[in-house]
């Protein structure tokens, strides 16, 4: 009886591992620097479904909200939105240079609550290998089930695309 | 028929079984690992097959002269074997004159064969979030067993 509940343990547990790895997991979203879309209320706090199938080739587009590895903390997962991709020039929000060009491999981050957020306008762009996952969709309240659409604020978006859609029209 | 079904379907719980256990073992405990190109030369020649454990890069016990294996900063796919150079706050000379104090939580990395490496030189510090593992020993090919760490 014990001895089958191991054996149960010893199979389930890599099995469990390996689909949080692939698949995705639940996760908890602290603080307010992706007001409103995330913790709208400081009462209750939101719970995210992290996709990581959706990152598994690192194609991020913009408009979405990913989680990332802190590059100022490894043991901190923060929870931002991808403003520029590589190649994109971005107006920046108070970085130490008023324009700046992604580098290959990198990604610009924003929190959506412009200033109470420490994002690129902080550290710069981050590399793409420090992204972990997708947030698809609010799990939890009950109230706030949905999915989490792509969206980019207008005044945000990155100065090569706006010229781009100039041109076009 | 019927008992052809089963089998197939145990068979397949089997493979999923283990395809997840070595899932695990490959990402959380210790791995092996072909190093290709010329960048760690002498230490680490191109085609070499190495052990690489990802216990110390987990629990954050990286020191001075470790070589790890860490995503490529400046392309996510690939990546990329360097020696850990400088921690945090350490000063690395980049230049005739110039240095550059490593940042918190980023290492700089350098291969070396200094002459033919892209590393921190290159591209600056990177961050510990991106250090995936620390390479132990060389296992093949036989002449080169052991000969570093």
């Amino acid at each position: 009886m014990v001895s089958n509940f191991i054996k149960s343990i010893i199979i389930g547990l890599p099995i469990g591992v390996t689909f949080l790895d692939l698949i995705g997991y639940v996760a908890r979203v602290d603080g307010i620097s992706m007001q409103p879309v995330l913790n709208p209320d400081k009462s209750q706090t939101d719970y995210v479904f992290l996709n990581r199938w959706a990152v598994r080739s690192l194609d991020i587009k913009r408009g979405e909200i990913i989680s990332l590895i802190s590059p100022k903390d490894p043991d901190q997962t923060i929870i931002k939105r991808v403003v520029g991709i590589p190649g994109d020039i971005i107006s920046t929000i108070g970085y130490k240079r008023e324009v700046v060009r992604i580098p290959e491999g990198h990604c610009w981050v924003e929190g959506d609550h412009t200033g109470h957020s420490v994002d690129s306008n902080h550290f710069g762009p981050v590399s793409l290998g420090l992204i972990t996952a997708k947030a698809s969709c609010i799990v939890w309240p009950p109230s706030r089930w949905q999915y989490i659409r792509s969206f980019l604020p207008e005044s945000r978006v990155p100065l090569n695309v706006i010229s781009q859609v100039m041109a076009s029209v | 028929m019927k008992s052809l079904t089963s089998k197939l379907i145990k068979t397949v719980g089997y493979i999923i079984q283990y395809g997840c256990v070595v899932h695990c073992v490959s990402k959380y405990l210790g791995d092996i690992v072909m190093c290709s190109g010329r960048s760690m030369e002498p230490t680490v020649y191109s085609d070499d097959i190495v052990f690489i454990e990802h216990l110390s890069p987990r629990f954050r016990y990286i020191s001075r002269g470790d070589v790890i294996i860490a995503k490529c900063p400046t392309n996510p796919k690939q990546y990329i074997c360097k020696r850990v150079v400088g921690l945090p706050g350490d000063k690395i000379k980049t230049g005739f004159t110039t240095s550059q104090t490593v940042p918190p939580a980023h290492v700089w990395l350098e291969g070396d064969n200094r002459e033919n490496s892209s590393d921190s030189r290159a591209y600056g510090p990177v961050p510990l979030g991106l250090i995936c593992s620390r390479a132990m020993f060389v296992i093949w090919p036989f002449k080169h067993i052991g000969s570093f760490v």
